[in-house]
């Protein structure tokens, strides 16, 4: 017990912590604490885990184009619902707002990318690496200004409040045609190009549906991987202490200002960046876009895949983003359904509708989401064909 | 010298006086016991220590800083270890997350780091691993590492929540009613556990609770308040003996 003696320095641990042998047959027998607190702490997690993103990588040579750019669109919602799920799920602060930071990223990237001289704001600056993390960084500075109102409101005033910054950024959104292009015009979108090659183009590695596809994943793949690495560090603790008791963390010494901020900042980074993202697939961003349906989409997600698991926000975002091909084809089956926004009731109307179903379905009957129906299956498999 | 000096400590809530001039210090490896009936001011005397409540007047000073205009965190990071009455662990966290977040401020690293994981957040993460499991093996909590708090026994949330704050590496623990709602046998563990602490690991204890025996039995010294003002204050048989201490108690001879 020497490490914890009051006010004396942190005695070497004689616990093995670094390299260690593994057993064979035994795949949970850990024998350093370097195994334990692994990502992949099991031989069954890592084969898993590289057979989904082969799995993903061998896609995109066998799906049409037009599956790859719904797939694509899944990933980078899920990088969107990976970041809403960083504040609301991990730190417990309700946020309506999603979308108004996605806006942020969406309409930097696009500024920065944009053709100088043209009706709007351009600055030509086409590289992916340039745009993607200022676009990030423009949605965190907006976040961490919205942060210190986190500090001081609760659940669901919280939630108004986010809510109200939605509509704010809408109206200037819409009003503010130089960056944007006005309602029904819009602007074009950031256009991706990585070391000179534009990726929006059929070129080298592929079409662009598979070019753009190939983008999304990797880009996925890291933003969820650093989700994960953030959420089992201190940081991620300190959040989800947050998140059960604000005055036991602080008590223990998490500053609660700090991490509050620090977690909406984050968030919106990745929000940011799956803006900017999102809209070079269509390559044209809209101002109407930005609206509360967009933020409750998000909130869906994190609902119906798991609320505070990074696998589960990029289930949710697949799941609502397969949801929709299907969706879109009730018009021409159920006639009553129209396609267009004018008539009642219309797909879109199904839609929002299906969410809102969806997410009192899930919170009923599987709080824990898709990632909750997992764990089920899992532990059912487990011990079958016995029952214990 | 003393760890904590608190002097003439008022604290009042609108018109009721919780803290009405508290004033008693502790020494070094000491377990001082502060006992008292309902509505005493025991818990706000803790919530002062550690910041939550700021008194309107009076001095508390922790290794010779002054606390009072010192914020939760800050006090946490000085060394002021507590636990609650009512359970406040994170309940939907394992019993090892619940001990790394006790040792929250002894990290250096920041958020980049942590996005990164390789190098210092991992190797700082190891080695506070590989104290927590020093913990868990001290409270012998090791059967529960992997278990949600919430799911645990209350007997053992209690065990984990001293856990959390002996993370902290402190140098004074709070104890707020550590025994309260124990069996026997968990009262008599929970008893050794906090003679431990202070004899093995040299670290002075403020000890809150209802249970006399164990008070009486473990205290090197003991505080009676009544109404938020202090009664008496001396060694377990002294404070006995005090009939200010029995009227407090059991009300005045009528």
């Amino acid at each position: 017990m020497s490490g914890t003696r009051a006010g004396g320095p942190s005695a070497a641990p004689a616990i093995p912590t670094g390299r260690s042998r593994r057993v064979r047959g035994r795949p949970l027998l850990h024998t350093s604490y370097a195994q334990d607190m692994a990502l992949l702490d099991t031989r069954a997690k890592r084969v898993s885990a590289a057979a989904l993103v082969l799995l993903a990588l061998a896609l995109s040579a066998v799906l049409t184009d037009p599956a790859l750019e719904v797939l694509a669109a899944a990933y980078v919602l899920a990088i969107g619902a990976i970041g809403l799920n960083i504040v609301t799920g991990y730190a417990g602060q309700v946020s309506l707002g999603h979308a108004f930071f996605v806006a942020i990223g969406a309409y930097t990237a696009a500024a920065l990318s944009g053709p100088p001289g043209g009706d709007t704001l351009g600055y030509g600056i086409t590289e992916i690496w340039v745009w993607l993390p200022a676009a990030g960084l423009a949605a965190a500075a907006a976040g961490v200004l919205v942060a210190p109102l986190a500090t001081r409101l609760r659940g669901l005033y919280l939630a108004i409040v986010t809510l109200g910054l939605v509509f704010l950024g809408e109206h200037v959104f819409k009003e503010w045609q130089e960056l944007t292009g006005g309602v029904g015009v819009g602007r074009e979108a950031a256009v991706p190009t990585l070391l000179g090659v534009r990726l929006d183009q059929d070129g080298a590695f592929g079409t662009r549906e598979q070019q753009l596809y190939l983008l999304m994943l990797v880009l996925l793949v890291v933003f969820a991987v650093a989700a994960r690495n953030l959420a089992r560090s201190r940081v991620g603790r300190a959040f989800a202490a947050i998140r059960d008791r604000d005055i036991a963390a602080a008590v223990i010494g998490v500053p609660l200002t700090r991490y509050k901020v620090l977690a909406f900042g984050v968030s919106s980074f990745y929000a940011g960046c799956a803006g900017a993202l999102l809209f070079t697939l269509s390559g044209y961003v809209e101002p109407g876009s930005f609206n509360l349906l967009l933020s409750v989409q998000f909130i869906a997600m994190v609902l119906i895949g798991g609320v505070a698991t990074v696998s589960g926000a990029i289930a949710g975002a697949l799941f609502l983003s397969l949801l929709q091909p299907l969706t879109r084809a009730l018009p021409a089956l159920v006639p009553v359904i129209s396609g267009d926004t004018t008539q009642t009731p219309n797909v879109f109307q199904v839609e929002t509708v299906l969410y809102g179903l969806l997410i009192v379905l899930f919170l009923i009957f599987e709080p824990r989401g898709l990632f909750g129906l997992w764990i089920r299956v899992r532990n059912y498999w487990k011990s079958w064909p016995f029952s214990y | 010298m003393s760890v904590l000096e608190v002097a003439d400590v008022h604290l009042s809530f609108a018109g009721v006086k919780a803290i009405d001039g508290v004033s008693f210090e502790v020494g070094p490896a000491e377990l001082l016991a502060v006992i008292g009936p309902n509505g005493a001011g025991k818990t706000s005397v803790f919530n002062v220590l550690s910041g939550v409540y700021r008194p309107q007047s009076g001095r508390v000073e922790f290794l010779g800083e002054d606390l009072l205009a010192r914020r939760p965190h800050e006090i946490a990071a000085m060394g002021m270890a507590r636990t609650f009455q009512n359970v406040e662990l994170f309940h939907n966290l394992t019993v090892l997350d619940n001990l790394m977040l006790g040792r929250h401020h002894h990290f250096r690293y920041g958020a980049l780091s942590a996005l990164w994981w390789f190098g210092r957040a991992r190797r700082a993460e190891l080695a506070a691993r590989a104290e927590v499991e020093e913990i868990i093996d001290f409270l012998e909590l090791e059967a529960w590492r992997r278990h949600p708090v919430r799911l645990l026994p209350y007997g053992v949330q209690k065990r984990v929540e001293l856990g959390r704050a002996l993370a902290m590496e402190p140098r004074l623990l709070l104890l707020d009613e550590p025994v309260a709602g124990m069996n026997l046998e968990e009262t008599e563990d929970m008893a050794r556990f906090v003679l431990d602490i202070r004899d093995e690991l040299g670290i002075p204890i403020v000890l809150v609770d209802h249970d006399m025996g164990l008070v009486m039995d473990l205290a090197d010294r003991v505080l009676v308040l009544d109404f938020g003002r202090p009664v008496a204050l001396g060694t377990p048989a002294e404070v006995q003996q005090d009939p200010r201490v029995v009227e407090a108690y059991l009300g005045g001879t009528a």
